[in-house]
């Protein structure tokens, strides 16, 4: 491969939002006619890399080199003039024009409709896309957006693609569909680089990997030469020797029983399709699986947060054995049976707590509603929380009138997990607890959890970091595309195990 | 040199929240800022001079004890209608429909008043228009409502189009009512026997409307700070998701905050028609349920800061009829000194909430991007400091 010509190098290029290191001195080669996979875990900066050759962020340091001449890409017009193209993970269309219309949308010059449509249909022939030009957006399927979203970058003489996440949305058909024309592209010279989680994908799409971590170029591997387990452990990086206590589980008993669950999202994917488990008391459940595989639609589903399909159930079993159906309840309703949940969400700032509120306030969230005179709001107790969470949790914060908004990812996360905890659960979900933690904050975290768990509480926690929930976990269910790919000991689990599940549904080759 | 680094001009970059003084002297400085524009304006176009025209302005607004009641009265008609908006808007529900929710309970108050006139004793009139006022408010506003709340319309338009409806609905029973036939108006309701004309404290017929918005205002704050309605109108206005998370049933406080606006609103009609007017035009509210958006939001939301911003705006406008009056300039010219400090007032407002850092030469640009990375780097710190420095000057 050392005929290929470098099409873009990034040279020490990095980028800081704020406290945040998006980026750190990254340097990477991408070259034509070659298909190079970004891989990383969540936060890794793969999309801020991109977005800085889309020309949507500007590096704060560091070359850009294209085509042996320094770049500068200030907007995306200057990434246009380079030859350039991006496909977003969401994408950007407008919903009330044709296929044409946004392809040319934006280009300088006369509004040629007709010899747009000819270019169109030539690049669709040359290959192999499927796309009516004159469909309107608003009536196209997800996959037939995408197709319009790689023939307007291809109209624009893009020599240089990158696709965020193109196959998060795809059905394994139009997946191979993509892959083909991909490789007709590669064939074509162009350079490619394709962000993923779906390491089979990679194994079967990409020429070279590039991991990134933590912001930091790790390395690049060629494809045909390394395995999945050397891409994991290059993307998760020496497992730290995370000393995570799990004690046995107490009396374990049935408290929830998970019974053919499905989901489906408004644009009807299938989010959750047939799921049936259990969570035991006195016992941590592990949820294992690539991120968007319908974790968030389970935790969401078990609080009642989000429609379920018909021939769902969810029944909680109480201490005394009664059994009560809950699904399809809203929150609301469940607590008001005498169920308590607890439920630390993904979105912290977006479904957890309100921003612009202060820690007191974000306090009494959940409990507002029965305490104090009717009527009227009683922030005693909860200032007396407030203040019990920041000590205890070492919550770095000016003070509890604080808006919570303005404290850092770490400690609005032990802003929602003191308060979950405190509200002494019987069952405690946690999607991603640890996101964005350190490891002393992470661990305690853990240790929170096994508090719980000692207590008797049901915990559930789907966490992104396999050596954590191999080492935290009673048990562990491995999510695949919305389904259950297998449930095993988290003390007799092997992460090469785990990996498969997750990748492969029942984990066979 | 082709490849010379070309930066963006400036970019510009959130801030933490100011100290208090940093922000209200930031706005003093944008408000003699305005003046001096203002000023410069005068004296351009018109050749007076600017002191006189500022000084016209404030005796236009409280020149007499007279005037002065006229602002008071104006003022807490304005506030009130800012506040009726308020729920609604910190629950981000962008009622802009404040004019067609006030003209409906002013149609109530005076159809109560022109229908029941001889019928019925006076007090029990009063009270029956209270009622519906109330009622024909909330109503105007459950619609746009409720239909957010099931079918999630955009209640921008559908607050707005009502407002069109209630302008219609109210010309339609003009002609009905009008007197004398032929006039195309209502002229004074029920001028002889006074029914339905509410009281006024003291013999002061300005004085109702401002205890009742003094009254409201007080109600308005306790309401949204310390009940628990008032915090599930903060949750829901910070993020839908996380009111759901917290059970908050996210259609039923729409409808039922929605529905307080419109009320209040309703109320406002009322006072317009029973007090301050005692007549019913397409005309009435002229306007301030539109004002009212901008009151509410320049205060925050804050009740108490609204007495101020409501009484900025009233000012602005009683001065500017005075200097167009006084000065025989045409009123254009004093609508175009209350537009340029109305301008630098919330233009400021970006100032406080952002920083524009602008393009340094290259090489402090690198300094400057390093700032954070700084804060560990001994070195840099001095330079970073020198920095710094420059921004504070650049924001002014």
């Amino acid at each position: 491969m050392e005929d290929k010509k470098i099409a873009v190098s990034l040279r020490d290029v990095s980028k800081r939002f704020g406290k945040v290191q998006a980026n750190s001195k990254v340097s990477l080669d991408i070259y034509n006619g070659e298909i190079l996979a970004l891989l990383g875990e969540n936060g890794s900066g793969k999309t801020t890399l991109m977005n800085m050759l889309a020309g949507l962020y500007f590096p704060d340091e560091g070359q850009i080199v294209i085509n042996g001449q320094e770049a500068i890409i200030a907007n995306p017009r200057d990434s246009f003039k380079y030859g350039i193209g991006m496909v977003h993970q969401h994408f950007k269309l407008v919903d009330v024009l044709t296929a044409t219309e946004n392809i040319i949308l934006g280009l300088n010059g006369k509004l040629g409709k007709k010899q747009a449509r000819e270019k169109i249909v030539e690049i669709c022939d040359k290959y192999g896309f499927d796309l009516d030009p004159d469909k309107k957006i608003y009536d196209m399927s997800v996959s037939e957006k995408q197709t319009v979203e790689i023939v307007k970058v291809l109209y624009r003489n893009a020599s240089i693609l990158i696709l965020d996440e193109p196959t998060a949305v795809l059905t394994p058909q139009e997946v191979e569909k993509l892959f083909n024309v991909l490789r007709k592209m590669k064939a074509d010279g162009k350079a490619i680089v394709i962000i993923t989680h779906k390491l089979h994908e990679v194994e079967e799409l990409s020429d070279k990997v590039a991991v990134l971590r933590k912001g930091k170029y790790i390395g690049t591997l060629i494809t045909k030469e390394t395995t999945i387990q050397e891409m994991t452990d290059m993307m998760v990086g020496e497992s730290i020797n995370l000393d995570i206590e799990r004690p046995d589980p107490v009396n374990p008993k049935k408290r929830i029983e998970v019974k053919n669950l499905s989901v489906v999202s408004d644009d009807g994917l299938k989010k959750l399709d047939d799921v049936s488990f259990d969570i035991n008391s006195g016992e941590i459940l592990g949820i294992a699986g690539i991120s968007g595989c319908g974790q968030k639609e389970l935790l969401e589903a078990i609080a009642g947060l989000q429609k379920t399909c018909d021939g769902s159930s969810i029944t909680y079993i109480g201490d005394d054995g009664s059994k009560e159906e809950i699904v399809g309840m809203d929150p609301l309703k469940v607590s008001r049976m005498g169920i308590s949940f607890s439920f630390v969400p993904e979105d912290r700032l977006g479904m957890g707590l309100v921003g612009n509120m202060d820690i007191v306030n974000n306090m009494m969230l959940r409990s507002y509603r029965n305490k104090g005179i009717p009527g009227f709001v009683e922030r005693k107790e909860p200032r007396k929380l407030a203040e019990d969470v920041v000590n205890e949790l070492n919550v770095v914060t000016p003070g509890i009138t604080t808006p919570v908004r303005r404290l850092s990812g770490g400690n609005v996360q032990k802003v929602l997990v003191g308060r979950e905890i405190a509200s002494a659960p019987k069952v405690l979900l946690t999607a991603y607890a640890v996101r964005g933690l350190d490891i002393n904050s992470s661990l305690m975290i853990y240790d929170l959890l096994n508090q719980q768990k000692k207590k008797g509480v049901a915990v559930v926690f789907v966490g992104e970091d396999l050596d954590v929930l191999l080492a935290l976990s009673d048990r562990i269910l491995v999510m695949c595309g919305g389904k259950v790919s297998g449930i095993i000991d988290g003390r007799t689990a092997d992460k090469n195990k785990v990996g498969l599940l997750m990748t492969k549904l029942g984990g066979e080759e | 040199m082709e490849n010379k680094r070309r930066e963006p001009l400036f970019h510009i970059v959130k801030r933490d929240t100011l100290p208090a003084w940093q922000s209200v002297g930031i706005r003093i400085i944008a408000i003699l800022i305005a003046l001096v524009v203002c000023a410069i304006l005068t004296t351009a176009l018109t050749g007076d001079n600017p002191f006189d025209v500022y000084y016209t302005m404030f005796q236009g607004a409280f020149g007499t004890e007279r005037k002065t009641w006229f602002t008071l009265r104006d003022l807490s008609i304005l506030l009130l209608i800012s506040l009726a908006l308020t729920p609604a808007f910190k629950m981000c529900f962008w009622n802009i429909g404040g004019e067609g929710q006030v003209l409906a309970g002013a149609l109530a108050a005076a159809a109560c008043m022109i229908c029941l006139e001889d019928k019925i004793p006076d007090p029990v009139i009063v009270l029956l228009m209270i009622v519906t006022s109330i009622f024909a408010g909330a109503f105007w506003a459950f619609i746009p409502a409720i239909c957010k709340a099931v079918w999630n319309t955009n209640e921008t338009l559908s607050t707005l189009m009502m407002n069109y409806i209630a302008t219609q609905l109210v010309a339609f029973f003009i002609i009905k009512w009008e007197v004398p036939k032929g006039s195309g108006k209502i002229g004074m309701i029920c001028q002889d026997s006074h029914v339905g004309w509410l009281v006024d404290p003291m013999g002061n017929k300005f004085l109702l409307s401002i205890i009742v918005a003094a009254v409201i205002t007080v109600i308005m704050y306790i309401y949204l700070k310390y009940t628990k309605h008032g915090y599930e109108i903060a949750v829901l206005g910070g993020s839908v998701q996380t009111a759901r998370y917290a059970g908050i049933k996210v259609g039923k406080v729409i409808v039922r905050t929605v529905c307080l606006s419109g009320a209040l609103c309703g109320v406002v009609g009322l006072l317009l028609v029973g007090s301050v007017n005692h007549t019913l035009t397409t005309t009435i509210v002229g306007g301030q349920g539109f004002t009212a958006v901008m009151v509410s939001w320049l205060a925050q939301f804050n009740p108490f800061v609204m007495v101020l911003t409501s009484l900025l705006i009233i000012f602005l406008d009683r001065g500017a009829s005075a200097i167009a009056t006084s000065f025989g300039v045409n009123e254009s010219f004093s609508d175009m000194i209350t537009g340029i400090i109305l301008f630098f007032i919330i233009g400021c407002e970006f100032f406080i909430r952002y920083k524009v850092i602008f393009k340094k030469n290259s090489a402090e640009a690198t300094v400057n991007t390093a700032k954070a990375e700084a804060k560990e780097n001994s070195t840099e710190k001095i330079k970073d400091k020198a920095t710094a420095n420059e921004e504070k000057e650049d924001e002014e």
